[in-house]
């Protein structure tokens, strides 16, 4: 009960700073335009006459986030450490672990509450056709999941680091990977030179074939899982990386 | 209420704290002093639980700090170098969220966020973000947080760092206060502070403790301590200091100043003279004009330099 009060402590403290700086609304509107963006324009929602959001709205999203994500989780421990307050924070009675959970659910939330903005593009195809809105639940879920992967991947670059610049470009380069590992051109030069079955240990890993399950509105456990499991070895590694850095 | 034992910590092949043990009752303040870099707030950041010592043991109100460190971090308030805080917030909605990782709830939490904003004269910027304040109010607001849960351990790193002299003043008086209740640890540069807060100093140097005393017991070390300063009219300084080597009791004897017939001398004591060199020296001089006679306490910064660079006392001390 009290660690996650204490959690919930910290969650709160987290989304206040990004509400009290500009960085929530940056990132809010820059991804709804992003998405409108791609969707209406790109991807030709309207001319494609297909009441689905999958290929036009969420295909997208495993690149939306390999920039936005890293930006929201750069600061999470990089600005603690540059301010000095990781010194106040592990001092308080808390254990380091309700501190790291309650640090990445607030950016989690915040994430959340960025895709749940989106909803006019939901209500749209729903006035205009009748898609499955199961499949865009699953959808959402599973770019959720994901963006939490990812998140989970800049904490640990963001704990690596006094330089938010420096933990910006480590986790893009770290998500740029778990995406091409899965995507299809990159697989296709891989199978010629590696047998397929290690290829497909490869792709296993990356977010595109997890993701894949949820846009067709299955939510297998294995894919759940997958990204359940990033997210907890990332927030692992980041608690070691911690410690280290006291330990001297 | 703090023990500390054989404290050690190693950063790669330097050690910067080796071997310190101490320990503070309720009602001690604790001065900690020591030049730069000297390992004092390596030492300070292992007691309140941030660095893991290499080497033992640090106990807080019965808790070790590593293998309980949630029931020891509860007793313990922590004002870290530098007063760091989070510059995103108000200074109302900081020390709020400091209350309430102590625990501290509904009144409770308002009313130790008033007692402390009281305390540290934060009621013109309560509203006002961390980022905009000035050093001294982001100092006091930091400090603020470390005494939100009145807490019986205090560990103050360099407390009146930055602030000016009458908040320096101000902050003396508070620590000596809160210091007869509860535990106090504070590092710093100033040596009167330890005058005027401090019932015990330890004087840390290289990582090791090398002075330990209440702050008198530290200006008896002093070579100055009880030394004698004598002015009078005319008279040559040679007539005066060859008459005041006589006199029993004195190591030696140097010539300050000598102008338009005025001689400044001090005679410095063998040990075990204290106190009673003035008298001896106001007897060998009653023949003269005596201006001024003044026993001298003895020095801190000169205890201080001479413990941690003996090599250059000596010119100093002239």
């Amino acid at each position: 009960m009290n660690a996650w009060r204490n959690v919930w402590t910290i969650t709160k403290r987290e989304l206040g700073a990004y509400f009290t700086s500009p960085i929530a609304y940056v990132f809010i509107v820059i991804f709804l335009l992003l998405c409108g963006f791609f969707t209406f324009f790109v991807a030709q929602f309207l001319n494609a006459r297909e009441a689905s959001l999958v290929r036009p709205f969420f295909d997208w999203h495993p690149w939306f986030y390999l920039f936005l994500v890293p930006a929201v989780g750069m600061r999470l421990w990089a600005e603690e450490r540059r301010v000095g307050t990781i010194e106040l924070l592990l001092t308080m009675p808390i254990t380091a672990w309700q501190a790291i959970v309650g640090k990445f659910l607030a950016s989690w939330l915040f994430l959340a509450l960025a895709l749940v903005l989106t909803f006019p593009v939901v209500i749209t195809v729903n006035y205009l056709g009748h898609p499955d809105n199961g499949v865009i639940l699953t959808a959402y879920i599973g770019s959720w999941l994901m963006a939490g992967a990812y998140l989970a991947i800049s904490c640990i670059t963001s704990a690596l680091t006094r330089s938010q610049v420096v933990s910006f470009i480590i986790s893009v380069m770290v998500c740029l990977f778990l995406i091409l590992a899965g995507y299809p051109p990159v697989i296709n030069v891989l199978e010629q030179f590696v047998s397929a079955r290690a290829a497909d240990f490869v792709t296993s890993f990356s977010v595109m074939t997890h993701f894949e399950g949820f846009q067709r509105g299955v939510l297998d456990s294995r894919d759940i899982i997958f990204f359940l499991s990033v997210i907890g070895f990332s927030l692992f590694t980041t608690s070691v990386i911690l410690r280290t850095h006291r330990a001297g | 209420m703090i023990k500390v034992q054989n404290l050690a910590k190693v950063f790669g092949t330097k050690r910067a704290v080796d071997g310190v043990s101490f320990s503070v009752e309720r009602g001690e303040v604790l001065g900690f002093l020591g030049p730069n870099g000297a390992g004092k707030s390596t030492t300070m950041r292992m007691i309140t639980g941030f660095l893991p010592p290499t080497g033992g043991t640090v106990s807080v109100g019965g808790f070790d700090i590593v293998q309980h460190p949630i029931q020891a971090k509860r007793l313990i308030g922590y004002l870290p170098e530098n007063a760091p805080a989070y510059t995103d917030m108000t200074v109302y909605g900081f020390l709020n969220f400091a209350a309430e990782i102590r625990g501290l709830r509904g009144d409770a939490r308002k009313q130790a966020v008033t007692r402390v904003v009281e305390m540290c004269f934060l009621e013109s910027v309560l509203h006002q973000s961390v980022e905009t304040l000035s050093k001294g109010y982001r100092h006091r607001t930091c400090f603020a947080q470390s005494i939100i849960h009145d807490p019986d351990v205090l560990v103050l790193d360099e407390p009146t760092d930055g602030l000016d002299p009458n908040q320096k003043h101000e902050v003396r008086q508070l620590i000596r206060r809160m210091g007869e209740k509860k535990a106090i640890i504070f590092s710093t540069h100033i040596l009167e502070e330890v005058d005027a807060s401090c019932t015990r100093a330890i004087i840390i140097d290289r990582g090791k403790i090398v002075a330990n005393g209440t702050p008198h017991e530290l200006r008896q070390k002093s070579e100055w301590a009880g030394a004698v300063t004598l002015r009078v009219k005319g008279v040559a300084a040679s007539a005066v200091t060859s008459k005041l080597n006589l006199v029993p009791g004195v190591k030696k004897v140097t010539v300050l100043d000598e102008k338009d017939g005025h001689v400044t001398v001090r005679a410095f004591p063998k040990g075990g003279t204290n106190g009673a060199l003035a008298a001896a020296v106001g007897e060998a001089a009653h023949e003269w004009q005596i201006e001024q006679l003044q026993s001298e306490e003895g020095r801190l910064d000169e205890v201080f330099h001479s413990i941690t660079m003996p090599d250059t006392v000596k010119e100093v001390a002239q």
